[in-house]
């Protein structure tokens, strides 16, 4: 019969029309910025820095090893190394950035510089109203404005957080036992050059002890 | 799917002179290719397509690549003959011409030339690829090519593109205009002697190279407005 | 133009199916129709000249978003150029990264893990499921049906598109795959949630369909019109859903066994006509038997690694050679051919787009009929501008 397809795809409208008032699953609209979708833990929309600690600027992870520059696929991220050293998470003088821009109008969220970091210093913000007057400094993001602390990268993606975490106290704990290793090799190497010198008859100096 | 020196074979067996040469592939792909001699290549390409053995109705994918000049340098053993002076015999000196193996650098430069790329593929007997290039003479004013789209109409946008691109000519082409760029643009972006334009529209980013040329075009503009 | 012009352009004599005569004598009317026009998708134009309603020229006009993708991604290293994929065409970014690491895996000779295989597979026919839901909707969006199935096709969509999120950490710019494998795994989390989402979708499917298939007024604009015969369809290079709607036997899931297509029972619907109709028809039947390779991947998908241990993140850099990958993306065939030089950067990167190559019969398929049905013409061949113009 013509029309029957018609009516059929009707019907249809209909039975969608009702069941929005009954089920919830067919009411998809959120009333945005009142009502907000929670947003998925994996979620990326810009590149913050990391410190650890209160001081922003002592805990900062990054040390300046450009490798994010260079793999950046936009080039949006600019770096300058400091002259000076200051001593990183594991107690080692590093570099560090003397500057640290991201601009935020060319970066395109793609996540390959936290890919490629090898300090964990670098992580994806899930920050998406970045809305600004001003079109050029407005978007370019300093470093006392990328540095974000770790409790913060907790809140937003906890799981990952909580897995480098263990890695990088893992790798500090195998840098303190390297460090100690080194220590305790040292002093037995100084220790173990002492006795050779005590022991060894040196020409012209006094003979120590009791000859 | 026949390999390539076979299809080779066939293609030599069915237009006489055609000129075909296999270019080996080193990659882990194996995709090897027949470089074609432009003159011929329009027969080759409708035998091709219309051998009941090889059947390669489908041409997926035509495209351009461009060859710079290269300065080649290579070793070379050459045998030179080198006068020696030998001990004869009671004490004598004698000279003697002898052949020695020495090694040498030459240098020569590989004229450059922009090549289309063609992947043949048969949907009636689903093999493939197989790939065809054709070289230009130069890169400069000699670049016409054979176009093969009067055999397989999908080449028709792409060798438009090609020609948009790289600047290769396709004679016998029904519709040969610029395809993505304006019908007003002169050069060809995608060689790789190309030179960008110094007027692009301003980018915040501090360091980058394309801002400094910006800003110098603009203050000679401006220079030049007053 | 006048109507001997156009018979003049006509007859230059190649393999062009003949085309409707104008009737009578005199001028055409020349119409723009684009860049900015609802139905076009994006910015692109025809230069369309009718002899009242009809049709009997037709020239694309191309190029408004080009922007070179492929001379960016030669000034690149390898990498970086798959963020850069997800632009192309950007409803269906995980088969344009799926086909980016396929052709770099062939010129490196890199091994995919099953694991890997398992996931690109399942996230392929999730993308495939969600841009042939949306193309439908556009469509019918073109024929005057302003909403409702567009709404219905996105609201499915949506859920998709949150499982994309969930995993890749974006909606529609996904850059998920890498040369060798994948990015993150899967959790099992996710693979609970995306049964669940898979369970609901034959049931849109036939909403759909009984929202769709029967109605008159879609027969009655789709059928018979944009008729495009299976030999042109193969000689022009046309792919994917275009060409299975002129009933021609080519998905390159079964032609190329790439991946682990091999493990699955599916089959490849095809039309008869080759018309528009058929070519809704053929998509809402893929979507069908897409269902069901997800349901088959999702039961067996193994534990494991999901990236080649050879593979190297920084540094890449492939011997000298080429290689010409291919996939059968939602919208046809979608290659990357790759010449390296041994370099960090690719010495020649292209990219075969289904998009453009489908519009080569846009004109063939257009003729004689009336300018409203260009419009549905157009929207049948489904096109991503993102992808066309590159």
């Amino acid at each position: 019969m013509l029309g029957e397809g018609i009516v059929k795809g009707m019907l249809e409208t209909a039975k969608n029309f009702a069941g929005s008032f009954v089920s919830e699953d067919r009411l998809t609209t959120v009333e945005y910025p009142e009502q907000r979708i929670p947003t998925a833990e994996n979620a990326r929309v810009f590149p913050f820095l990391i410190y650890d600690g209160p001081d922003w600027h002592a805990g900062l992870r990054c040390v300046a090893c450009q490798i994010c520059e260079k793999e950046c696929p936009p080039k949006c991220i600019y770096i300058e190394k400091s002259k000076d050293k200051k001593p990183d998470f594991v107690g080692k003088p590093q570099i560090y950035p003397a500057r640290f821009d991201i601009d935020i109008s060319v970066c395109m969220s793609c996540q390959i510089c936290v890919e490629v970091c090898p300090f964990e210093a670098i992580k994806m913000d899930t920050e998406f109203e970045l809305a600004t007057g001003d079109r050029f400094g407005g978007l370019l993001l300093d470093c006392r404005e990328l540095a974000k602390s770790n409790e913060y990268y907790h809140s937003i993606h906890p799981t990952e957080a909580a897995e480098v975490d263990a890695r990088l106290a893992e790798e500090k704990k195998a840098a303190e036992a390297k460090a100690k290793a080194a220590a305790a090799a040292a002093a037995q190497k100084a220790a173990a050059d002492a006795a050779a010198k005590a022991a060894a008859p040196k020409p012209g100096a006094p003979a120590a002890g009791g000859s | 799917m026949k390999t390539v020196e076979e299809i080779k074979a066939a293609i030599e067996a069915a237009v006489p002179g055609a000129g075909v040469t296999v270019v080996l592939n080193p990659s882990p792909s194996a995709q090897h290719s027949l470089r074609l001699e432009p003159a011929h290549a329009l027969a080759v390409a409708a035998f091709l397509r219309d051998d009941p053995e090889l059947a390669f109705d489908y041409l997926s994918n035509v495209t351009g690549v461009d060859w710079l000049d290269k300065e080649i340098a290579e070793k070379v053993k050459v045998t030179r003959q080198v006068t020696k002076t030998v001990d004869g015999p009671e004490g004598t000196k004698l000279e003697q011409v002898v052949d020695e193996i020495v090694e040498e650098t030459r240098k020569h430069v590989e004229p450059g030339s922009l090549e289309a790329v063609y992947h043949l593929y048969s949907v009636a007997l689903r093999h493939g690829p197989l790939v065809l290039r054709m070289r230009t003479v130069n890169r400069t004013d000699k670049v016409e090519l054979p176009s093969l789209t009067p055999v397989w109409r999908a080449a028709e946008l792409q060798e438009r593109e090609v020609f948009d691109l790289y600047g290769i000519v396709f004679t016998g082409h029904p519709d040969l205009r610029r395809i993505l760029m304006w019908d007003e643009f002169k050069d060809y972006p995608m060689r790789k002697d190309y030179v960008e334009p110094d007027d692009y529209e301003y980018e915040p980013t501090a360091h980058d190279a394309v801002l400094k040329r910006a800003q110098e075009h603009r203050s000679r503009e401006q220079g030049s407005r007053d | 133009m006048s109507v001997a012009e156009t018979r003049t352009e006509r007859s230059a004599g190649w393999n062009r199916p003949p085309a409707v005569e104008p009737e009578g004598e005199g001028e055409l009317l020349e119409v723009a129709m684009g860049p900015h026009h609802p139905s076009t998708h994006g910015v692109f134009r025809m230069d369309v000249s009718l002899d009242g309603e009809r049709v009997v020229r037709l020239k694309p006009v191309f190029g408004y978003l080009h922007r070179n993708h492929e001379k960016i991604a030669e000034g690149v290293a390898y990498l970086a150029s798959m963020p850069y994929t997800d632009r192309l065409d950007y409803f269906c970014s995980l088969t344009n990264n799926w086909a980016y690491a396929l052709a770099v895996e062939k010129l490196a000779g890199q091994e995919v893990p099953a694991r890997a295989e398992y996931i690109r597979v399942i996230l392929a026919e999730l993308t495939r499921i969600q841009n042939h839901a949306s193309t439908i909707g556009f469509l019918l969006q073109e024929m005057g049906a302003s909403g409702t199935p567009l709404m219905y096709a996105f609201r499915e969509r949506e859920k998709i598109l949150d499982l994309f999120e969930s995993l890749t950490g974006s909606r529609m710019m996904c850059n998920y795959m890498r040369f060798g494998g994948c990015r993150v795994d899967l959790s099992s989390a996710w693979i609970e949630a995306t049964k669940k989402v898979v369970a609901g979708l034959p049931a849109f499917v036939d909403e759909f369909e009984a929202l769709l298939t029967g109605n008159e007024i879609l027969m009655a604009r789709c059928q018979g019109v944009g008729v495009l015969k299976p030999d042109l369809a193969v000689n022009a290079g046309i792919s994917g859903p275009m060409l299975r709607a002129s009933g021609v036997n080519y998905d390159l899931r079964k032609v190329d066994h790439y991946g682990i297509y091999d493990r699955f029972q599916f089959r490849v619907p095809l039309g008869d006509h080759g018309d528009i109709y058929d070519r809704y028809m053929v998509r809402v039947l893929e979507m069908r038997e897409s269902i069901g390779i997800l349901n088959q991947a999702l039961q067996d998908i193994p534990l494991g690694p999901i990236m080649d241990a050879k593979a190297k993140l920084r540094g890449f850099r492939p011997k000298p050679g080429e290689a010409y990958g291919r996939i059968e993306a939602p919208k046809g065939e979608l290659g990357f051919y790759l010449i390296s030089d041994g370099g960090p950067n690719p010495y020649r990167y292209r990219v075969r787009p289904p998009s453009l190559i489908n519009l080569t019969v846009l004109e063939d398929m257009c003729l004689g009929h009336n300018v409203a049905d260009v419009v549905l013409i157009f929207g049948s061949v489904d096109i991503v501008l993102g992808e066309v113009d590159r």
